[in-house]
């Protein structure tokens, strides 16, 4: 066995790569929720149930419509963010001009309805979903063996959120976005549709979720608590990031996967705290977090 | 005598569409509340095809107020407010700006994650015919030199050209400028005096609210003083010397 000052390489690769495809996973899903917290200033808690349900329609289509991973991955996607719009324009809307408190219980019922609903048609137990076979196989490397889809993960995610990045920091699409995420007012007096571009932005937001999904139900079983257990972690995330960052939201994503793959491999223990245990630091020196704008 | 009276009827026609064709803007009976409070009383004024007119009054007097109502950015309005013709009352505020006008807030509105370029490009063009970047930057130098730097980092001064330079771009022709001069350094005064100057030749509209009555009166066609959310009196440019005691009480200078 290959061991280096006594670290077992097989292991620790082996567990690097675990938290980069949870990374992966977590940085989509707080991509979506910081981008929809810049424009609507509201967390929305049914971003765990928008995952879950594009890993549901994804084995839905699977299974009842022929409809290959490869469709779905861009099908699902458009379908989870039309029910975003719908949800949007339908119940978020209409208390927009509450105190937040109320489309955070609102979203967060959406959760639990859902999540419900999916445990009443399918059971708790979980479905199984096919690695598509174009990414069957794998490759070895020196310290481990690289499963093609676990690599195909990794790739897909980055590639999704650094266009999103990209679009959002760098395009004229973006400048809407970031300008009317800090004066929507004065953006809507130099013509630009906010109301239209806040139901789209929400769209986008839970899109990303579920495609990320998408990308989920090969690895993870799909079940109805998938959603819920992921959100927990990456609300942490979104905390020790700092809400409003793009950047900031991807690259916390990406690096708590990697502190929690590393932490199941120095210490087992703590694997499921260690997320929770920064997040407490962080509050504690830089309470805005580590991308955050001090107020 | 019928054949005359429908001959003066004809002409009062015509008269009449002239008229409103020259009127820009035409305010009547303007109410606007912020929640419960109600700030404006009933305000009437027109601005017409290629004038400079200033809102002239105290701090509190409800200038501001009255451009932040033509773009329906107050709790709630009532009376009309006709802009080329349309009736906007009833008008979402996004589509008022694509009538053609250009706004420029009081606080300006630089937004800090837009680098200076950015800002300049950010709002949509609402008409066309508007200046060209390389003409913008050649008008304000300094905002060529600063073009990446981040929109906030900018002096006052460089702000408010940045606010103005950007409205310019997208071809409004009403503008209305809400204290462009407030705070800034005489030299920088009297340069965004001269851009004034520049604008109203090239024939647009403009509504400018201001504190600083020698920066308004030799640009200006007409003035406006409020008090209280009124419109108190109307001062033509050639008036002013016979009404300054007046103005001095209203404005308290
Ligand atoms: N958002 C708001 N909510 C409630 N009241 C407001 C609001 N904004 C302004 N007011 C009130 O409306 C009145 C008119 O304000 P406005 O800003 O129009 O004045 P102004 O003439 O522009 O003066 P200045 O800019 O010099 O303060 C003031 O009494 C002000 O307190
Ligand atoms: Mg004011």
């Amino acid at each position: 066995m290959a061991t280096f000052l006594g670290i077992n390489l097989f292991g620790l690769f082996g567990q690097l790569l675990v938290g980069l495809i949870n990374g992966s996973f977590y940085a989509l899903l707080s991509l979506g929720l910081a981008i929809i917290f810049g424009l609507l200033k509201i967390i929305n808690f049914a971003q765990g149930a928008m995952y879950m349900l594009g890993a549901f329609a994804a084995w839905l289509a699977l299974n009842h419509l022929g409809i290959s991973y490869w469709a779905a991955l861009i099908l699902v996607p458009l379908a989870v963010g039309a029910v975003g719009i719908l949800l949007e324009r339908v119940l978020v809307r209409p208390i927009a001009h509450e105190d937040h408190l109320y489309s955070l219980l609102l979203t967060f019922g959406i959760a639990l309805m859902l999540q419900g609903l999916f445990t009443h048609l399918f059971g708790s137990s979980g479905l199984p979903y096919a690695i598509p076979d174009e990414l069957k196989g794998g490759t070895k490397l020196p310290f481990m063996y690289l499963p093609d889809y676990r690599a195909w993960i990794i790739v897909a995610s980055a590639v999704v959120c650094g266009g999103t990045w990209w679009m959002i920091e760098k395009t004229r699409l973006g400048a809407y976005l970031r300008a009317g995420t800090e004066n929507p007012q004065l953006m809507q007096a130099f013509g630009i549709n906010v109301p239209l571009m806040v139901t789209l932005t929400f769209g986008f937001g839970v899109g990303l979720a579920g495609f990320a999904g998408v990308m989920a139900a090969p690895v993870y079983s799909v079940s109805p608590e998938m959603g819920s257990n992921l959100l927990i972690v990456v609300f942490a995330i979104v905390v020790i990031g700092g809400m409003g960052s793009i950047g900031g939201a991807i690259l916390t994503g990406l690096g708590m996967g990697i502190v929690e793959g590393l932490t199941k491999y120095f210490y087992p223990e703590a694997s499921t705290t260690v997320i929770f245990l920064v997040m407490v630091i962080v509050l504690l020196l830089k309470p805005a977090g580590l991308f955050g704008k001090e107020a | 005598m019928t054949s005359l009276k429908s001959h003066l009827g004809h002409g009062d026609a015509v008269m009449s569409t002239q008229k409103s064709h020259r009127e820009k803007l035409r305010i009547s009976d303007l109410h606007a509340f912020y929640g419960e409070s109600h700030i404006l009383h009933g305000i009437d004024l027109t601005v017409k095809q290629g004038e400079l007119v200033t809102l002239l009054g105290r701090n509190g007097s409800g200038r501001s107020t009255t451009l932040r109502a033509i773009m329906n950015l107050v709790g709630r309005r009532t009376g009309s407010i006709v802009i080329n013709g349309n009736e906007t009352l009833g008008m979402p505020s996004h589509r008022i700006a694509h009538l053609g006008l250009g706004y420029c807030p009081e606080e300006r509105g630089i937004f800090s994650s837009l680098n200076v370029e950015e800002n300049l490009m950010l709002p949509p063009a609402v008409r066309s015919g508007g200046m060209s970047v390389e003409e913008l930057y050649e008008m304000f130098p300094n905002l060529y030199e600063r073009r990446f730097s981040q929109g906030t980092r900018l002096s006052g001064g460089e702000q408010q050209m940045l606010a103005l330079a950007r409205i310019l771009r997208t071809g409004a022709n009403i503008l209305l400028l809400d204290e462009i001069t407030e705070g800034l350094a005489p030299v920088i005064v009297q340069r965004l005096g001269e851009v004034l100057v520049t604008l109203k030749e090239r024939g647009l509209t403009i509504l400018l609210v201001e504190q600083n009555f020698r920066f308004a009166a030799p640009i200006a066609d007409r003035h406006y003083v409020m008090e209280h959310g009124h419109i108190v009196e109307e001062v033509a440019a050639h008036e002013l010397d016979a009404r300054t005691e007046m103005l001095n009480t209203y404005l308290g200078v």
